[in-house]
Parts: C-alpha cells; structure tokens; sequence
C-alpha cells in the first residue's frame, strides 16, 4: 500500500475517533509518572518518590512505620497547597499528631469509617470528586483477612479511576493486595526503637521515646526511575537501572510534640 | 431613545403556568374572588377560542370539558413580578416598578454595553424568557409613550422620536390608565383610538373631563413627560408553590424543588448573585393519627399547621441548580418530612458570585460544588459527623478536637508552602514524626505493676513484658467540671509471647490491675475482633502508649506508634 494511502487512512481514523480519543496514533508510556516527594528523604532515594496518576500501596506489619510515612506524605502535600483526603478505615488517625507532624489540618478531608465497606465506597466517591493531590486509604488495622476479600475488580476501578489524574492514591494495610494494579508496592519493616538514657538512676523509666528505625524494600514497582534508561532488545523494552538492596534502613522517626 | 418598558400581557395567568409549567398549552382559566362567588379573572388564548368569557362563574366554565380551571395564587403573582424586576435589573440599574406586570428601564448608556437599542429590546425580551414570562418590550423617548406601546403592541416595537403620535394613534383608548368611567364617557362619545382622543380639543375636553382630560389628551399625542420613579433592589429571593394534592414521595417532591430552584437560580443570575444557603419550609398535612395523639396528650392546646424547616448551608457561594437539588435531597432523604406536603416555600440567601480564578501557581483543588457533593453522600454513608476537617481544640485533655466543616483550600490560604504552622518546617527538615494510631475508643487493658511501674501487659488475651517504659506523664483538668479527667501515660515497648490463660503471677499493686473489657459501638465487630488476634500474635515487638485513668481505675490502650 502505498504511504499516501496509509497517510489517508491515518487521518480518516483520527477524524473518526476525535472528541473520544485525543491521539490514537500516539505512544503512551503508562510507566511514566510524575514522581512528588513524600518529604522523607530515605523514601524519595529508595523508590522515587509518589506517583501521581497511579496506585501505591505500603505494607508493613503494626509497628513499622506506614503511619509516620503517611503522615510525612500528607504534609509533603498540603505544604504544596493541594487538598488531600483521608480515608480512615478505623478510625485511627491522631489530628494532633498530624499537626505535629505539619499536615495543614484544614486541607485535610477526613473521613472516619467505620469498616471496610464504608472505607472502599469512600474511596470511590473521592476519586470520582476529583481535584485531590492526594486520597490516602488507611486499611492498616483492618485484618489481611478482611482486605483480602475486596474483589480485584474493586482495586482495577480505583488505577483506572485515578489514571490520567493528578491524584495521588495511596494503600496502607498489612500485606499488599492491589496486586498488579498497584504501581508501587513498598514494604516496611520496624527496626529498633530509640530511647534517652535514664536521667535518674534510682528511677529507670525516666527516659524519654525518641522514636524509631524503620527499614523498608520496594517489592514492585512499574515506575520509571529517572536514572533507569531503557534499552530495545529485540522489540521488548527492559529497563537498565540501579538495582534496589533490600530491608535498608530507611528513615528514622522522631517523635515530637510529646513528652 | 431613552426609555424602555417591558409589560407582561395576561399577567395573571402567566404567573401561573410560570410556577405549574406542568399546566402546558392547553386552554386555561383562571378563577379569582371570594368564595364560593368564584368567577373567571383571566384566561389564555386557547380558553378564549373556546369560548371563555371573563367573569363567568366556576360553573358556567366546568361544562367546558377542555378547559383546565386554576385559582388565582397571588403567591406566585407576587414571585412573578419579582422575577420580573430581577430581569430588568440585569440590564439596567434604574428601573421602575410601574405596575406588577409592567415595569420601566432607563436605557441611556447601556449601548456600550448591548448596542443599538434594538438589540436592548431583544436581550429584554430573552432574559424575561429565562425567568418564565413572555414579554412585550417597547422603546421609546418618552416614558409613557413606552409604556402604552408594550400594552397595545405585541412583540418588540420601537417608536422614533417625533413618531409618538403617529404610531400610537392606531391603539384602542382601552391601553391607557384611567378610571372605568372615563373610559364610559370616551365609548359614549364614539372615541374608540388614541387618534381620535388626540384630535379632540384640549381646552373642550379639559371642560368636560378636567385636568384628567388634559392628560389623556396629552397621553394620546404622546406628548407627556415625567421623570422615572427608581425601585429599590430587593435582596430577599423566594419561590412559594402550593398544591392541589399533597407529595409524600421525596421523587415527585424533586421536581417540584427542582423548578423552584430553577426560578431562583435564574432570578440570581439575573442580579449576577449566588446562593449561600437555601432555606427551605414545607406545610405538612395534618394526619389523624398524630392529631388524635396530640389531643389525647393537651386538649386545649389547638394543633397549628405542621411546618418542616430544613437549611442548607453552603461553604462557598454556588448558583447550580442541578447541584443544589441534589444536596437538598441528600438532606431530605437523612431527615424526611413526616407528613405529607401541601404548600413549599423557599427562600436564598443571596452572596457576590464566587471568583473562580485562584492564582497561576496555586494547584487546582477540587470543585467546590462537586466537593460539596461528594461530601453529602459521604455524610450519608459515614454519618454527619464523622467527614469534615480536624480542628484541634485549645486544651490538654487528650483527643481534644472536632470534626468541623471542610472548605475548599480556594477559600483558605492560597499561597503555597503556608498551609500550616508546622508544613514549611518539616518539608525542609524532613524529618518524619513518628506516627501514633489512635485507638477509639480506649481499649481496655491489664497491667501488672511493680513498684509503681508496669512490667506486664495483657491485651487481648496476649501476654506483653514491658522491655522500656517511659512515664508516668500525669495531666488532669477540668476537675470543676462534670466530665473531669485524671490520667497518667506511659510510652511502652513491649515483647508480647503466645497467649496465656494464666493470671498473673507477680505481685501486683490492686489500685492498677485491671480486667474490665470494654467495646462500644465503634469498635470492632465481634468477627473482625477474633481475626485480629493472628495480626497481635505477629505483633511480637510494639510501642504503646497506655495510660491509667484514676477516677475509673482502671489501664487503657491509647495506641500505637506506628
């Protein structure tokens, strides 16, 4: 067929699929996001940072850290000036530790559920609404059992949902369940807690909780890190980069505004 | 030209179908006066093609078997004519209120703004259709010349200067404002147009009629002249509807909520406003049974009319009628009326339009009217209570907070990096806080404690020893008050074991030995409470924060850092 003819069909197709599809012919990388910061500087040098456009879950057992990431994300956020939401599956989130923590409080729709069922409708109405930097979805205390039960289909509607979008969906439970529609799926482990040295000896437990270690690992991740280039072998593209170590310590926490 | 009028022809049934649009095209008449004296005070055309007259009686039109009958509703005469004056008011900022369907428009130095005078008379005539009214629109030099060309003529008309005369001498006397009996003495002499009042003598005619003649007179030359009496813009918005058959479904009552806000929301853009809350009053039928409960319970005490008040408030101005609907019926579907209802009046509260450019740097945020919304349905399913933004209250008192309403960041700080006290600190700093994951409410708890320390912990039925403990932090308040707090916090890291039937073994102080169990309606449920024992039996190392209430005795989880 001669290129005249391809050019003719060409533009015929896109005259035809214009107002639905914007361009038909071109080529669409899905690994490529725009990563923005979570305000922890480990976590930006082990994954990137968080994705907009896509899903990311954390995982991790009680203990280990998800919330202080969440915390440091959402205040990452709204120091941005962008309107973030809080999907609290139960219940759990400490305003006056997120103001410690820098959350710009009025930028921050909480949403408190009751159970999972009310956290996954929730969810749903958020990104429908749209204009959210951030949806935040806390699942950590709600039992893997439980999350495990959430349909797959469930999960694929939020990707697409927020696909295309500038929100940032964010996953915390115990073990990660979006399975392939998750964009990046991080796991984070507790490590050693910090403690001040008794001030009296007489008295042990004068001492103050300084915080703790927490090490994570990225256990996938469909994101195109900027210093991965990417390379064709034979039509299919491998991604060439940096290999990530596993269970490095990550960050430590701090606590303030306590004791 | 200077001056034009806008005049609503058969206003009274206009203002009818305005409010019951379900009353179509078809022949129409309308009873007015005194009961049971009711008598035929206006109808449409249809109506008058079949042979409706005007002060027939009720009975006289009932045999007409295609004409629809409606009672005058000065309700909705009164909402039409305000209406009326909004539309005229959003072209002109002098206006007057000549009569309830007619009102006058200073047009000098609005062609700047809308063109030639023509095309005034044009955007008069569509924005008066926005609202639900025909109109008859005239331009003239002269304001009385404007007023009895829109009476006598249909459609748009304009009157050159210097033409008055001419073109009005076509009308019927009937157009001008003048006593019945004058109007008698004007047949009885065979003068039937304004041309033929004109050509009459004034000084014979002012013998005859007086300086009543002399204005007539001058009327008809289109000669008189009088400077404009300005009303005063009114800010008060509202829409009343009556019905015949009382709506107990919320679906029906939609569609009538739904025109009502219609008419408001075209009223307001009228006058280039919004909403910024809706009030909202339903009459309710009486029910015999609540009536019959009511007067078992106080005989003399003569039940009023039922009424149900709903308002809703809304964080930023908004002129959506489609949006507005819907949040109105997601309050009425939480709280619905508990009768039905007869008679629906509305009122706005009117605000400045909202400004929808926020700044080039500033992230766009979510749609205030959509995010209001959304907000609703969350309400709905997750309680009213519980959506909302975190306001940390001035106190000590641990979980001091509130749930307030979530505005829309446009309307809060909208430079970036100044969101919050803490937000630019922490961005630079990045230091992560560690996380503490409230437990609501409270779990119960049994510590053992040894010299005024505790150094063992049962949760859940799993046994914890306490590796480090920091504490106690004592804080107590509002002790002049009823709910007075007294509590002392430790910050615990604990190794838990395997579950354990056992009590405890060591010596324990019997003040804080606890082994109440406690669950409330928001905690868990009793399966997902049984599931969560595997995760606790993985959750061999934590830090807690406990604490010991002195006045219920008794140890807490307050919970977890995570």
């Amino acid at each position: 067929m001669p290129s005249s003819s391809f050019a003719a069909l060409r533009s015929q197709i896109e005259a035809d699929l214009r107002g639905r599809v914007a361009s038909p012919f071109a080529y669409r990388d899905r690994n490529a996001f725009e990563l923005v910061s979570t305000g922890i500087a480990g976590v930006d040098a082990l994954i990137g940072g968080l994705p907009r456009g896509a899903m990311t879950e954390i995982c991790g057992v009680a203990c280990s850290g998800r919330t202080s990431l969440l915390l440091s994300a959402l205040a990452s956020r709204t120091a941005d000036g962008e309107v973030c939401a809080l999907v609290d599956a139960r219940d759990s989130f400490d305003p006056l530790t997120g103001n410690a923590a820098g959350i710009a409080l009025g930028k921050l729709l909480w949403v408190r559920c009751q159970d999972i069922e009310q956290a996954l409708r929730a969810t749903d109405l958020l990104i429908q609404a749209g204009g959210f930097g951030m949806v935040a979805v806390d699942l950590s205390d709600v039992p893997t059992r439980t999350v495990r039960q959430v349909p797959l289909n469930a999960w694929f509607r939020f990707r697409r949902a927020v696909e295309d979008t500038p929100t940032i969906l964010l996953l915390l439970e115990q073990e990660p369940h979006a399975k392939t529609c998750a964009s990046l799926v991080v796991r984070l482990e507790a490590g050693e807690a910090r403690w001040t040295g008794a001030a009296v000896r007489c008295y042990p437990f004068a001492k103050l909780l300084r915080g703790f270690s927490v090490g994570g690992d990225v256990v996938r991740s469909r994101i195109q890190m900027p210093e991965q280039r990417v390379v064709n072998i034979r039509g299919a593209q491998l991604k060439m980069g940096v290999p990530l170590s596993a269970n490095r310590r990550v960050f430590e926490t701090e606590t303030i505004g306590g004791k | 030209m200077g001056f034009g009028c806008v005049y609503i022809a058969n206003f009274l049934v206009q203002a009818v179908i305005r409010g019951q649009r379900a009353l179509g095209d078809g022949a129409l008449a309308l009873l007015g006066g005194a009961p049971p004296l009711w008598s035929v005070v206006g109808a449409n055309p249809a109506a008058f093609e079949a042979g409706i007259q005007l002060g027939m009686t009720k009975a006289q039109v009932a045999q007409f078997g295609n004409v629809q009958i409606c009672m005058r509703s000065e309700t909705q005469e009164k909402a039409a004519h305000a209406a009326l004056l909004d539309a005229a008011w959003s072209v002109s900022p002098r206006v007057e209120e000549t009569a309830a369907d007619t009102v006058v428009l200073d047009l000098e130095g609005l062609t700047g703004l809308f063109g030639a005078d023509e095309n005034i008379a044009r955007e008069l005539a569509r924005r008066v259709a926005a609202i639900g009214l025909a109109a008859r629109v005239a331009v003239a030099a002269k304001i009385e010349v404007a007023i009895h060309a829109a009476r006598g003529f249909p459609g748009i008309t304009m009157i050159p200067a210097g033409e008055e005369r001419q073109r009005l001498g076509a009308l019927p006397v009937g157009v001008l404002t003048t006593e019945a009996e004058t109007l008698d003495i004007l047949e009885r002499w065979g003068v039937e147009t304004l041309q033929g009042l004109a050509a009459l003598p004034v000084l014979q005619l002012s013998e005859r009629l007086g300086q009543e003649g002399v204005r007539l007179s001058e009327l008809a030359r289109g000669v008189r002249q009088r400077s404009l009496v300005l009303a005063q813009a009114s800010s008060h918005f509202a829409e009343e509807m009556e019905l015949d058959d009382a709506v107990e479904e919320l679906e029906p009552l939609s569609f009538l909520l739904g025109r009502l806000l219609d008419q408001l929301c075209a009223r307001l853009e009228a006058r280039a406003l919004a909403v910024r809350a809706v009030r909202i009053r339903f009459e309710l039928q009486p029910s015999f049974e609540k009536d019959f409960q009511t007067l078992q319970k106080d005989l003399r005490t003569k039940p009023g009319v039922k009424q149900y008040e709903k308002v809703l408030t809304l964080p930023v101005p908004m002129r959506n009628a489609k949006t507005l609907l819907k949040l109105l019926r997601l309050q009425l579907q939480g709280d619905p009326p508990a009768a039905p209802i007869q008679k629906i009046y509305m009122t706005a509260e009117a605000a400045p339009s909202r400004v929808a450019q926020n700044g080039l740097f500033v992230p766009c945020g979510p749609d205030p009217e959509k995010l209001e919304v959304t907000i609703a349905r969350l309400g709905k399913l997750v309680g009213e209570g519980n959506v909302g933004c975190a306001e940390l209250a001035d106190a000590y008192r641990p979980e001091s907070f509130r749930v307030a309403r979530f505005v829309v960041a446009g309307e809060q700080s909208k430079r970036r990096g100044k969101s919050g006290p803490n937000a630019k600190e922490h961005s630079d700093t990045r230091v992560a806080v560690t996380g503490l994951r409230v437990t609501r409410p409270a779990q119960a708890l049994r510590v053992e404690v040894r010299d005024e320390q505790p150094v063992r912990v049962y949760l859940r039925g799993m046994r914890g020893e306490v590796v480090a403990a920091s504490g106690p932090w004592r804080g107590s308040g509002d002790w002049w008050q009823e709910d007075a707090w007294n509590q002392e916090e430790w910050d615990l890291e604990i190794e838990f074991s395997p579950p354990s039937t056992a009590g405890p073994q060591h010596r324990c102080a019997p003040s804080r030995q606890n082994v109440n169990s406690i669950d409330s309606p928001r905690s868990a449920s009793a399966s997902e409470r049984m599931e969560t024992k595997p995760e606790h039996s993985d959750r061999r190392h934590g830090l807690y924060r406990i604490y010991y209430d002195a006045l219920c005795q008794g140890w807490f989880l307050r919970g977890v850092y995570d």
